[in-house]
């Protein structure tokens, strides 16, 4: 067990004086249980201690970047949505935002204030769904899950009464939103915003306490802070470990600036850091839901000059991110003057963050391996594209 | 194993106990509160659906299934579909000339997304997007390839399933038309006019010319 | 050599205490009555005894089946199964329809004869292991008088069997999933045993039947005589459950299977009966080792209150077995599972050491009461049983104190 963080991050791929014919070539995924999608690991095992991890992708190839390519802009919203698909209004928002910039769209006060709503609930959607997700591959039944997703439901109610949709949700536009928001709904989302507080209290309960769990997740997948900035990581992984970056405070981008929150930072960096971040950030997400709520003027939804059909960003080049729940979420565009992108391209964080995985895995259990996964919280639409 | 100097003393395995529970906790209010429950019984009881939520789109008609169809062929859906599930063919009339409605309209349900982007850019106020979401079927060529018989549907019946949608829509056309009506007797009466202008000037002509025979 | 303890008193014919044996009374008087030899009507006796058991306990793995979903679901604050048959009470039919129809595939890598044999041999010691229960004041289908030997005995075959289905298999996960099962069970077998033996320290006899024999009356009146309210008993009893949910590959300590990690362990590469066949030997396990632990902690068929006595003994037993088994699901409900290493250092530093302790505890509780010191038995065994508490507590919570975070905020 590594719990030294002096420990050099990169063992050697075979351990000295192993022996090739004493090795297990396991090959995790891509019909495994807890792979989070098909996703592949070719893990060589002595024992049980892992020796090798080479990650293998793109099951779940879809073409999305030289799709976009060949479509509209606004055709490309939907694709968005199914990039991550637990948190699809943060893609509208990250892609709306670098269309924005390329074409320099303003963006009325009133649909500023509605995507961050809408950021900051898919942040409390990811990060809830991920409670769930990362006991069941520790092994718990299922019940934390079913706990997570009776919430998540109800955020998701939200969003179909907004957006008509519960996952796909297709709701940013270049200057705004789709529609305006449906009567009661503010109303709605503040009665949710006030019962959320209670379930994480329970959630906390049940989950942090449990020895189990702290047997399990503490000292397990910690890399050195220098390696995770090297390796790109971005979001509650790099956090956990102690790196104070969060675009949303670091490049502030709509109007966070408006908001008092707060970015909390773990240390060592292990998965019950992971675990015990994303805790702390949802219920900063429920603080700045809440002044979002109290604040939220009247107004335009979406800026009147901004056209749907026929838009034609001028000659150019953004890149635009946001801070995903699951790290920075980036759109890079380059636009030739013509209906269509020239060039498009996702900065998707799990992709990214999923790069240092045999870094973590090395000299653990296989156990490990599977919890160190599900604390990176990739979703493999992202990964793939 | 790291250790440390306790500050507060508890029993071994509280978190065990804590997290029992909890679990017991929501096991005994499964039996008597509804909101604790997760899951409805499906067919006999359904999760109710959000006036706004939409899913697959229909073409809207007025009064008449074929003549009404307010489609007018353009394909702006067709070019701007992500997926490109559409397929349009204009009808003609035996000269060539367009008769400005779809002869053919096809939507793949299997490749639709749902996305309502069709809905967003029509500018005819003709196709929206549909409430209805249990559309499986057993037939995998035929059943979810929609035509025009399957996709059209009256005006009544967007009335019924977004009333503020479909009466804003109807407030808009009906101005529209009166806008039209209006336009239409101006130019007709200014045709009218003009009619009269020219018999006039021709009779004067004529009068001119008779008295120039004369 | 008498190995079968004579069945002692005869009750009326009329009693309920009967039930369970009629088949058994029935058959052996229509034989009698026809005529036939001695040794066969002894022998159809135990068949029909012995088809009582069976019958019994594949009903009741039918019906722990169902209850175990339906308890899972409200735990997590679903329903559970509810279409077949009112309140889902033919799900175990279905379930059963399908597994019979469904196609039996064997890996082309696998020992075809080993595989077919393994999930025929984790049912069968299980089942025997089930024989030697008494489940009521009449009713032990097997009286032996080494019963206990007899079922430890048997039912270490189970890892066997466990081993033989991850090699045969042919394949990676189930060979490390059968790896799991040999050394979680073979490290967990010693405490259970150990902290069991106490009891026959006490008792002084192997036949299970003394043993709940022994258990019966009262302390003032109203404290029942289990084993399980003694220090030593009520030490050895928590450590005997821990042992049996290891024992039972139930979560938190269901390695071998490890569905999150390695897929279902030594059963991945069955389908079909076989599969069902590895459930159901799993839920005859259960059953049996709850009812061991019922038989030596609590009382067997003993009754939990004075003037209780008018009902059956076979309820008592069967009420208690199902509170036992809603504490396993209860805990499978909530807990994620240790990891290998966790296990084995829990069974070899914290469990065997803590059994042992309950030997010498036992034997003192023994020597002083038999000469008349309760008083002294008590102030002598609690704190020698608090003393590794007290270490526990105070290693427990310097890891604890280690293992908890503090987090700083960003502005």
């Amino acid at each position: 067990m590594i719990s030294d963080s002096s420990m050099p991050y990169s063992a050697p791929t075979l351990a000295p004086g192993a022996d090739d014919d004493q090795l297990l070539h396991v090959s995790l995924g891509p019909q495994h249980p807890s792979t989070h999608g098909v996703f592949r690991m070719n893990v060589v095992l002595d024992g049980e201690t892992v020796v090798s991890l080479k990650p293998v992708f793109g099951y779940l190839h879809r073409n999305h970047e030289k799709i976009a390519e060949g479509v509209t802009y606004l055709s490309s919203m939907p694709y968005t949505d199914r990039l991550d698909y637990i948190c699809p209004l943060s893609n509208n928002w990250a892609y709306a935002h670098a269309v924005e910039k390329l074409a320099g769209i303003e963006v009325p006060e009133r649909a500023e204030y509605m995507r961050v709503i809408l950021a900051e609930l898919t942040r409390l959607i990811n990060h809830t769904a991920f409670m769930g997700f990362i006991l069941g591959d520790m092994g718990a039944w299922g019940s934390a899950l079913m706990y997570a997703f009776r919430e998540r439901e109800l955020i998701l109610d939200l969003f179909e009464d907004l957006t008509g949709a519960r996952m796909m949700a297709n709701f940013m536009r270049f200057g705004g939103c789709r529609n305006d928001l449906p009567a009661g709904w503010a109303e709605k989302c503040s009665v949710l915003v006030d019962d959320y507080g209670p379930f994480l209290d329970e959630m906390e309960k049940f989950l942090v306490g449990n020895e189990i769990l702290l047997a399990r997740c503490q000292d397990v997948g910690q890399l050195p802070k220098e390696t995770l900035i090297n390796g790109g990581i971005t979001g509650p992984m790099l956090r956990a470990a102690g790196v104070n970056y969060d675009i949303r405070k670091a490049e502030p981008y709509g109007i966070y600036e408006r908001f008092s929150f707060r970015i909390p930072l773990g240390d060592k960096g292990d998965c019950y850091d992971r675990i015990m971040i994303r805790f702390l950030e949802m219920r900063e997400s429920l603080k700045i839901l809440r002044q979002a709520l109290d604040q939220l003027p009247e107004g335009e939804y979406v800026n009147p000059k901004a056209k749907i059909r026929g838009f034609k960003p001028p000659v150019g080049e953004a890149y635009a991110r946001i801070e995903g729940p699951k790290g920075e979420l980036g759109f890079h565009l380059i636009s030739d003057g013509t209906v269509n992108p020239y060039r498009y391209r996702v900065r998707p964080p799990s992709f990214i963050n999923l790069t240092l995985l045999e870094d973590m895995c090395l000299g653990l259990d296989l156990a490990d391996v599977v919890i160190i996964l599900g604390s990176i919280d990739i979703v493999l639409g992202e990964v793939d594209r | 194993m790291k250790t440390g100097k306790p500050t507060r003393w508890v029993l071994p395995g509280l978190g065990l106990f804590q997290g029992l529970a909890v679990t017991g906790k929501n096991m005994v209010q499964s039996f008597y509160k509804k909101e604790r429950m997760t899951t409805v019984q499906y067919p006999e009881e359904r999760a109710p659906i959000s006036p706004n939520f939409r899913n697959f789109p229909f073409l809207v008609y007025d009064k008449d299934p074929k003549a009404g169809l307010r489609c007018t062929a353009c394909s702006i859906c067709e070019k701007e579909c992500p997926p490109q599930c559409i397929y349009i063919v204009l009808d003609r009339d035996e000269n060539g000339k367009s008769l400005k409605r779809p002869k053919v309209f096809d939507i793949d349900l299997s490749v639709c997304m749902n996305c309502g982007i069709c809905s967003e850019v029509c500018p005819f106020d003709s196709i929206y997007m549909d409430g209805e979401y249990e559309l499986s079927t057993d037939d995998r060529f035929g059943g979810l390839l929609f035509g025009l018989d399957r996709l059209s549907k009256s005006a009544e019946y967007h009335m019924k399933l977004r009333p503020e949608q479909a009466s804003e829509v109807m407030a808009r056309r009906k101005a529209d038309e009166e806008k039209k009506a209006a336009a239409a007797a101006a130019k007709l009466a200014k045709a009218k006019a003009d009619a009269e202008a020219k018999k006039a000037e021709a009779e004067a002509k004529a009068a001119e010319g008779k008295g120039e025979d004369a | 050599m008498n190995l079968f303890a004579a069945i002692s008193t005869e009750p009326a014919l009329w009693s309920p205490e009967w039930l369970p044996r009629l088949p058994q009374r029935l058959v052996e008087m229509l034989l009698g009555f026809l005529g036939a030899p001695e040794w066969l009507v002894s022998i159809a006796g135990f068949l029909v005894a012995a088809g009582t058991v069976v019958g019994v306990f594949l009903g009741g793995f039918a019906l722990l089946s169902l209850i175990e979903r339906k308890t899972l679901a409200r735990i997590q604050n679903r329903i559970g199964p509810n279409r077949a048959g009112w309140f889902g009470i033919l799900q175990p039919v279905a379930d059963g329809i399908k597994m019979l129809t469904k196609e039996d595939i064997v890996p082309a890598k696998a020992e075809k004869f080993l595989h077919l044999l393994a999930p025929i041999l984790i049912v069968v010691p299980a089942i025997l292991a089930l024989g030697v229960i008494p489940y009521g004041r009449e009713w032990t289908p097997v009286s032996l008088e080494l019963g206990l030997l007899f079922f430890f005995a048997v039912g270490s075959l189970t890892e066997l069997s466990v081993f033989i289905a991850g090699w045969a298999s042919g394949s990676k996960f189930p060979m490390l999933g059968a790896m799991r099962a040999i050394s979680q069970m073979v490290s967990y077998e010693l405490p259970l045993i150990i902290s069991a033996l106490g009891v026959v320290m006490v008792s002084g006899t192997l036949s299970l039947p003394l043993i709940v024999e022994q258990q019966g009356g009262f302390h003032l009146g109203f404290i029942p005589a289990w084993n399980l309210f003694t220090p030593w008993g009520f030490f050895a009893g928590i450590l005997f459950f821990i042992c049996s949910i290891a024992e039972a590959n139930r979560c938190p300590f269901d390695l071998p299977e490890g569905e999150s990690e390695i897929v279902a362990g030594h059963m991945t590469e069955y389908s079909g009966f076989k599969y069902a066949l590895f459930f159901m030997g799993e839920y005859l396990g259960l059953f049996a080792i709850s009812a061991l632990g019922i038989t030596l902690f609590l009382g067997g068929w003993q009754a939990p209150l004075p003037g209780l006595g008018f009902l059956p003994s076979w309820i008592w037993f069967f009420g208690k077995l199902a509170i036992v088994i809603f504490m396993f699901l209860w805990i499978r409900g909530t807990y994620p599972r240790v990891r290998i290493d966790q296990l084995m250092r829990f069974a070899w530093l914290c469990m065997i050491p803590m059994a042992l302790l309950t030997l010498p505890a036992a034997g003192i509780w023994t020597i002083l009461n038999r000469d008349g010191h309760g008083f002294l038995a008590w102030a002598i065994t609690v704190p020698l049983l608090l003393i590794p508490c007290v270490i526990v507590t105070v290693i427990f919570n310097r890891r604890l104190a280690s293992a908890n975070r503090t987090y700083r905020f960003a502005e």
